[in-house]
């Protein structure tokens, strides 16, 4: 396997090196930029082998531990790859699509994949909301302390998740957490968060709206200042009020920054795996187990690597499939 | 923090319109919201300074009696924190400087040099920006197993060691540097190789700022990898020694008490981190639109 993408990066580098082959795009164009410069012959030498002698450690890097694991893990979705190939791999056996089709029928994967989609389906939307909402209050609905906020929101997407985990764990504690003190405060008794099937995965979808909002915030923080105040003040000269401000303005120049946000938030909630790792191990009764998770248990604890790269592949064409539907919807909108 | 800005908003509403209810609107709003997102870091500071018997009473305390070092002591006592620290500065360190110097070569090539094949490597940075981490570990792991990297440090850093992020980031600054000011360099006879080291890396600090920050603090809170590409507890980082330790099925690792002051250690650096160079955050996610 490493020979044959090994051969493919080094025929590319033949292909491109001594630049013979005329080159599609770069080389016409720079050329047309800078008419009647006849030393830049001279230098296009130069510059094709500083520019491949600049782009080698990254492509060693990039091929050795990306390209090639990418391809593998497709090669070895299609084997029956398990612990003894860790020191043999060319010993599993080739076993077509059958780890696809076991999947289809593998309740504990399909259960992965409903729960991921409830993360993403729940979670996505909260959290591009409440994003949202701070952004518009911190731009334009306070004069000071916009830095001071800023930071507060922001802070939980820089702590270590692993982290902030086992906090919240600690927090959602039915009897001695900080949410179990709140309940006690009004008389109430507070149920079991992360030990019940029902609440379990709110209670995670809580924690990852809490963790992200940040991150979205700032996103339209900067869509909101791209927006010229001109406009805004022809809006209120026209005697707009808060609301259609915000719905006849603010929502449609902004809609590139919701779709581009919504790629990020969504790509990063089907991955999820820190979260139902820290807090509940995927329990009670496989309520948290995502894709991710239940990839890992398969790959790293029952070494059937062979079945959770199927597994990867599937999320990944999936996370592809999702991925493009939305930037078609960012292309159209912003046509 | 939260109650300490109350005071503002009272102070600005009345020298706004008196029409204008906005402004002590949204004060409120996000004052509560901030008050929502800085609990749990208040609970878990709080939590790790109280007693045994503080911390396991139903209905909880607030705010500790009694102040108590034990939990840090007793932490300190069963996990070794300085060794897991001190790795997971290594890890960081290295990732850090080796996507300074990669991400800004390559970032020069697709900036500044005329080669042929610059798009299509472009078009592969851009792509790997795409592609998610989860699809490489299986292979990752085999591969790492087969080099006798398992429990190394070669073995955390060189899957890490060049981000297309990092690409992506120097290329968008480079750009804006002139072509004038490189084509001068080289009628004087400069060579590529220091005119990038001596005028273009110069000229790009505040983007090899932003870059350090993002690349140590992703290293730092990375998971998953080092999960996989350690066995021994003495390799561990931060993070995979504070999962492990609290998801001990054995129940070895002990009281919440003990946790929260784990949490407290790990997240207490990056927080200070943060607040000391929070507006190369905010200006990096604006330039490259990534987290």
């Amino acid at each position: 396997m490493s020979t044959t993408t090994g051969k493919a990066a080094r025929a590319a580098e033949v292909q491109g090196g001594p630049g013979t082959s005329p080159s599609p795009g770069a080389l016409p164009h720079d050329q047309r930029g800078r008419p009647g410069r006849q030393g830049r012959k001279a230098s296009m030498g130069v510059q094709n082998a500083a520019g491949w002698l600049f782009s080698t450690p990254f492509l060693v890097l990039f091929t050795v531990f990306m390209a090639f694991p990418i391809l593998a893990t497709l090669l070895m979705s299609f084997t029956d790859f398990g612990l003894r190939n860790v020191t043999r791999p060319w010993d599993a056996n080739f076993i077509g699509f059958e780890n696809y089709v076991n999947l289809f029928s593998d309740e504990k994967f399909l259960k992965s994949l409903f729960n991921t989609a409830y993360f993403v389906v729940i979670g996505v939307p909260l959290t591009i909301a409440l994003g949202l909402v701070v952004a518009v209050l911190l731009n334009n609905g306070i004069d000071r302390a916009r830095t001071f906020f800023r930071v507060g929101f922001y802070a939980p997407v820089v702590t270590t998740i692993v982290a902030v985990a086992v906090v919240w764990r600690f927090v959602l504690d039915p009897s001695d957490g900080l949410i179990a003190g709140l309940f006690s405060e009004v008389g109430l008794t507070a149920p079991d968060f992360l030990g019940s099937e029902t609440l379990a995965m709110p209670s995670m979808i809580a924690m990852a709206v809490w963790r992200n909002v940040g991150t979205v915030m700032v996103l339209f923080i900067a869509g909101l200042q791209a927006i010229p105040t001109e406009v805004r003040e022809a809006a209120k000269l026209d005697g707009a009020g808060v609301w259609q401000e915000f719905r006849g303005i603010t929502v449609p120049l902004l809609r590139p920054t919701v779709l581009y946000a919504t790629v990020i938030t969504t790509i990063g909630y089907l991955n999820v795996f820190e979260e139902p790792f820290v807090m509940t191990q995927g329990g009670p009764s496989d309520s948290t187990l995502t894709v991710s998770l239940n990839m890992y248990r398969e790959g790293f604890n029952f070494f059937h690597m062979g079945y959770a790269s199927a597994m990867a592949y599937v999320l990944f064409v999936v996370i592809m499939g999702i991925t493009v539907l939305q930037l078609r919807l960012l292309k159209d909108n912003t046509k | 923090m939260t109650v300490g800005n109350a005071p503002g908003a009272v102070r600005t509403a009345p020298a706004r319109k008196p029409r204008n209810l906005r402004r002590p609107l949204a004060y409120a709003l996000l004052s509560l919201g901030l008050l929502i997102m800085s609990a749990p870091f208040l609970w878990m500071a709080l939590s790790s300074f109280k007693t045994t018997s503080e911390l396991s009473a139903s209905p909880p305390v607030w705010i500790p009696t009694e102040w108590t070092l034990d939990n840090f002591r007793e932490l300190l006592d069963k996990l070794n924190l300085p060794l897991y620290f001190m790795n997971s500065v290594i890890v960081a360190v290295l990732v850090t400087v080796s996507n300074l110097v990669f991400c800004s070569m390559l970032g020069y090539a697709l900036a500044k040099l005329n080669f042929v094949g610059r798009n299509k490597i472009f078009g592969v940075v851009l792509g790997a920006l795409m592609v998610p981490g989860n699809l490489m570990l299986l292979p990752l792991f085999v591969l790492m197993s087969k080099l006798q990297l398992i429990d190394s440090y070669a073995g955390l850093v060189l899957p890490f060691a060049a981000g297309a992020f990092g690409v992506f980031l120097m290329r968008q600054f480079m750009q804006s540097i002139p072509d004038e000011l490189l084509e001068a360099a080289r009628m004087d006879g400069a060579g590529e190789w220091y005119i990038f080291w001596r005028i273009v890396m110069p000229l790009v600090k505040p983007a090899l700022a932003t870059l350090s920050i993002f690349t140590f603090l992703g290293s730092w809170n990375n998971f998953v990898w080092p999960l996989i590409a350690t066995n021994d507890p003495d390799k561990y980082t931060l993070p995979v020694a504070l999962a492990t330790f609290a998801t001990d099925p054995n129940k070895a690792g002990g009281s919440n008490g003990m946790l929260m002051a784990g949490a407290f250690l790990v997240v207490l650096p990056v927080l200070i981190l943060f607040i000391a160079l929070q507006r190369h955050f905010t200006q990096g996610i604006a330039t490259a639109g990534l987290k």
